[in-house]
Parts: C-alpha cells; sequence; structure tokens
C-alpha cells in the first residue's frame, strides 16, 4: 500500500505493529482523528488510550505504561506532544530512558490554516537539545511508514515529527530505516544540500531546475539526533558550501545540527528555513510555505550563492 | 480491621527508624528536605513494611505493588525506607547527593534500585501512577500503585488531569496519598496558595475519599486496607501530618522545607528520634 500522507502512513503503520506486537498502545489527547490514531483505536480499541485535552497527563501516563513493559505513542500536534509536555518528556522519559514514542504532528507549518500557535517550528530544536532523545524526521509517507517501525524495535525516548499534507513521495517504498543514518538521493560536487521532511523534495525539485548549471548533491537527513558528524563531514568533502533546508526555525534544528557537525569543516552554509518567526494562518500550505521563504526557489537561491563563492 | 499492638508498635519503630536515617542521611551542613520527609515517614513505614508486596531481592519482580514518590523532594526518605529494607546497603545512605553516588537529589530511576520512575517536577506522579495502574490491569496483575503527593504540589494542575482520568478510567488499583503538612516552601498552604478544601475536590473529581491523622499507624493501615475494598473508583487518603514530625525544633517551621543541620542540631535529632 502507498501512502502520500505521513499521518496516515503513521496511523496505518503503527495498526500493522500492533497486530504483532501487542506491547504498542497508543494515547491521544483529543486528536486522534486528525494524528490518525483513530486507525488503532478503531483495530485494538483495547490499547488505545484517550487521554481527554491534557498533554502533560498523557505524556506521563505513558511513561508510566512504558514501566510496565509497553511500547507507548503519544499523539498531539508538534506544539503540544512536544512543546506542551516538555517537562513530562524531560524529567521522566528522558532521564529515565523510558520507551516513549512522542509523535509531533501536523509539525511545521504544515496546518496552514490554525496559525501561529499550532505551527510548530521550535521542536526539532528543544527536542534534539534533550539528552538521550532520538529525533526523527522522516521525507515522506514512505519514510515514515519504515521509520515508525524502526522506532518502536528501538528501545528508548524517540520524537517524531509529521507533516499534515498529501505531498509525493521522494524516497522508495520498503527502504529499511535506519535511525541515524542520512541517505544521498542524489549525487553532486560543487553543493550538498542537507534537507529534512518536506524540504527534502522541494531540494530534489530545485536540484532539477540547476541542472547543468551547478552540481548538487542532496542528502535526506531524517534523523536529526544522532547526528554522525564523521558521515556528515565526509559528506562534504571537495564542495564549496552547503545549504540546509527544514520546515523549522534556521535556529536550532537541521540547520543548527549540520553546523555543529561541521564546524571543523570551514564549509560556508546557507540555512533554508523559518527565519526565527512564529507562523500565520493561510488558506493553503503553498501559500504559508511561501510567506515564510520554504519553496524551491529559495533553495534555489541558496545553493547559487554558495555556488557563487 | 484489628491490629495487633505489636505491629503497631514495630511500624511506629519503622517510621521513627526511617526519620533517623533521614537524618543521617542529610549530615551536617547539606540541605535535604527533611520537614517532608518526617512528616511522610509514617506512611512510607506502612507502606513498604505493612502494605507493599514486594521484594527487595527482586526489585522488578512482576507482579510487585508500585510506589511512586509523586513529592520527589523527599528522596532522602524513600531511600531510608529502600535502604532499610534491603534494596541497598545502608552505608550507602550517607553518600545522598555526593558526586557518583546513585543516591540523587530526586529519585532517579537509572540509579536507585527500587526507584519506579523518575519524580522531581512536582505534579507528574499521580500521572505516571495511572500509567502503571493502566498497564497492570491491561496485563492482568492484580497490583496497587500507590502514589504520594504533597498537598503544595496539588496545585499542579497535571495533579488534576490525572485525578480526572484516573477517575474516568475507574482506575481502584490507584491509590493517591495526601500528605497534608500545611506547609510549603514559602509558608502556608493556606497563605501562600489556598488549596482548600480539599477532601471535596478530589471527591467532587470521583475519588473515594479517605481522611486520617497521618501519625496514627493504626488509621495509617485501616485507611490503605479500606482501599482496597473500594471498586470502581480510585481512592485517595488526605493524611493530616506535621511538618518535621519527630524532631521538635523543625515541627510545623518552614525553613526545614529545605533545611540544615549544626553539630548541635545533628545530634538533638538523632537523640529525640531514638526515643
Amino acid at each position: 500500500m502507498t501512502y502520500t500522507n505521513q499521518r496516515v502512513a503513521y496511523g496505518n503503520t503503527l495498526v500493522e505493529l500492533g497486530k504483532t506486537n501487542k506491547d504498542i498502545v497508543v494515547l491521544d489527547a483529543d486528536l486522534c482523528g486528525s494524528t490518525m490514531g483513530k486507525l488503532f483505536e478503531l483495530a485494538c480499541p483495547e490499547r488505545h488510550y484517550e487521554m481527554g485535552i491534557a498533554e502533560a497527563n498523557m505524556t506521563s501516563v505513558a511513561a508510566g505504561l512504558a514501566q510496565t513493559g509497553k511500547i507507548p505513542f503519544t499523539n498531539s500536534f508538534a506544539v503540544f506532544s512536544a512543546g506542551r509536555a516538555f517537562d513530562q518528556i524531560r524529567q521522566t522519559i528522558c532521564i529515565g530512558k523510558l520507551n516513549v514514542k512522542i509523535v509531533g504532528s501536523s509539525a511545521g507549518m504544515s496546518d496552514f490554516g490554525d496559525g501561529a500557535t499550532h505551527q510548530s517550528v521550535e521542536d526539532m530544536a528543544y527536542m534534539r537539545a534533550i539528552p538521550n532523545m532520538v529525533v526523527i524526521c522522516p521525507a515522506d509517507a514512505n519514510e515514515t511508514v519504515e521509520a515508525v517501525k524502526a522506532i518502536a524495535e528501538y528501545n528508548g525516548p524517540c520524537y517524531m515529527r509529521l507533516n499534515r499534507n498529501d505531498y509525493d513521495n521522494v524516497t522508495p517504498e520498503g527502504k529499511k530505516f535506519e535511525i541515524g543514518v542520512p541517505s544521498v538521493l542524489k549525487e553532486g560536487k560543487e553543493v550538498v544540500v542537507f534537507a529534512t521532511g518536506y524540504m527534502v523534495g522541494l531540494a530534489m525539485k530545485a536540484a532539477e531546475e540547476l541542472e547543468g548549471k551547478v552540481s548538487i548533491k542532496i542528502v535526506n537527513v531524517s534523523t536529526i539526533k544522532p547526528i554522525n558528524a564523521e558521515v556528515i563531514n565526509k559528506l562534504v568533502e571537495g564542495c564549496k558550501g552547503v545549504v540546509t533546508a527544514e520546515e523549522h526555525s534556521v535556529i536550532g534544528g537541521l540547520g543548527g545540527a549540520i553546523a555543529e557537525a561541521l564546524c571543523k569543516a570551514c564549509k560556508p552554509i546557507e540555512f533554508v528555513g523559518v527565519n526565527d518567526t512564529f507562523g500565520c494562518s493561510a488558506h493553503n500550505y503553498k501559500d504559508v510555505l511561501k510567506y515564510h521563504g520554504l519553496t524551491k526557489e529559495h533553495i534555489v537561491e541558496a545553493v547559487t550563492k554558495i555556488a557563487a563563492l | 480491621m484489628d491490629y495487633s499492638n505489636e505491629l503497631l508498635e514495630d511500624l511506629r519503630k519503622k517510621a521513627q527508624q526511617l526519620r533517623k536515617n533521614v537524618v543521617v542521611s542529610m549530615g551536617i551542613g547539606v540541605a535535604g528536605h527533611v520537614g517532608g520527609s518526617c512528616s511522610s515517614a509514617d506512611i512510607v513505614a506502612a507502606l513498604y513494611f505493612y502494605k507493599m508486596k514486594h521484594n527487595p531481592k527482586k526489585p522488578k519482580m512482576v507482579d510487585r505493588d508500585r510506589f511512586l514518590l509523586s513529592k520527589g523532594h523527599v528522596a532522602i526518605l524513600q531511600y531510608s525506607a529502600l535502604a532499610e529494607a534491603g534494596y541497598f546497603p545502608i552505608e550507602d545512605l550517607k553518600t545522598t547527593k555526593e558526586i557518583g553516588s546513585h543516591l540523587q537529589g530526586h529519585p532517579d530511576v537509572l540509579k536507585t534500585p527500587g526507584i519506579e520512575a523518575g519524580t522531581g517536577s512536582l505534579g507528574q506522579g499521580l500521572s505516571i501512577g495511572l500509567g502503571m495502574a493502566l498497564g497492570l490491569r491491561a496485563d492482568k496483575i492484580d497490583s496497587k500503585v500507590y502514589v504520594l503527593c504533597g498537598d503544595g504540589e496539588i496545585a499542579e494542575g497535571q495533579i488534576w488531569e490525572a485525578a480526572m482520568a484516573a477517575s474516568a478510567y475507574k482506575a481502584d488499583n490507584l491509590v493517591a496519598i495526601v500528605d497534608r503538612n500545611g506547609l510549603q516552601a514559602m509558608g502556608c498552604v493556606i497563605e501562600r496558595l489556598n488549596s482548600n478544601p480539599l477532601p471535596e475536590k478530589w471527591e467532587s473529581f470521583g475519588w473515594n475519599v479517605i481522611e486520617i491523622d497521618g501519625h496514627n499507624m493504626e488509621e495509617i493501615l485501616t485507611a490503605l486496607d479500606q482501599a482496597d475494598t473500594v471498586k470502581g473508583q480510585p481512592t485517595v487518603i488526605i493524611a493530616n501530618t506535621t511538618k518535621g514530625k519527630g524532631i521538635s525544633f523543625a515541627e510545623n517551621v518552614v525553613g526545614f522545607h529545605n533545611g540544615m543541620f549544626t553539630q548541635e542540631t545533628y545530634k538533638q535529632a538523632l537523640e529525640e528520634l531514638s526515643k
């Protein structure tokens, strides 16, 4: 089954996994219709916990469930599952290395209608700053399926951010997800573009546009933490410079992680992302992305700048 | 239910021993949450040495009862109980909060045997306990989860999220205990942020409420045993206590929320607790 929506991919994969792994439990905070936790609720109602609009309680309850051997997935919009429950995640789940998976749905600008309060531009920054946390940002629905399997198998705290909307896949179906391993989607020599989530597809389109003009390598960084600095440095050997692209603030997310990894590499870096502002409402996803500098054109511009150095 | 004088006296002595252990673990010149430890000592003694099914040689045995110290700052009290029970050597208590010690300022699930989950950020333990209660029920394990909260702590909204959810989920294998010593870090609860009336709040959230004298061992045991008989709703035991109980110069003294002993007061405390 090919999915073109990360939330749907997530929800269905949980159902599949839940059939054979009886320890998987899913918790929602009155958003299961959006997070797609409702698919699990329909399939295994006794293992789905509706916790009401109480994300802090939901998260700590998940911690308690993990301590009885369950593998809990907590769901809400990224602003809430990661942001509102930050303390609960940090203090009990991460200090204790508990086996809880926090899922941040409708991350970035992907909830275009609800506006700033529902658009998480900082979740990767603060989640990756917590010790013991694994941070995943799958590029598309195909990768989401495999990422869910990987984090279910991994023993420890994980945060995964998901996009709300339908869009084409850029990664192949059925490719095993390896936590911590970025994948080169396109080879190139001059400029290396590290992209994550929805921006990976845009980066590929930008590379198409610049075909013949700039030799671009596109790297899908779907694990934001842990990042293997050695691997990142190897990927940029011989290039003029680097571009990072994320549906997230330019502060502290993928851009920050790559810059940290490359701190001794002396490569110029252009960051494509949200320029330290909150989001805003829009009638469609395209509008809100354009407004916040998250387009193919912005990536093209950044790549061109680097290539011109 | 009738409890023998012998049992009651044993447990009272145990509670005093826990208080002594707390003082010893603090030592001289190092701050510790002695006030709230002393007010909870009788309850904790009753749990570890009468009520709870647990085995220090098998800290992870599947059908154990679980204890969560939601008021995690009185970790030294829980450490005292765990040491007394044999989870780790009593000598370890003297290393509390030293670099490299497994005994941290607040309970650390990775470091100390017998700790069920990390607490310390107040207001979260009841939720964690609810999660455990739900997990145990799902696996049809007939164990109980006891969560000890403070009366200042219950200002945290998450306590009420958990209270609402526990009632909604009919978590009758969950027992909350509120150590109502009337004080918090900055003064009397009534004066700082009045959370009264307390029993009525819990009742309105759908809990079975039992109010007791938290230093009367018979009342403590009665309440704990009574909680076993309540089906379909969780139970909260509101224990009226004295902060700093057992140490005359600490009783009801705000400063001993996180207090320190001098050479003289250390000696005096141990003497008083040896009576």
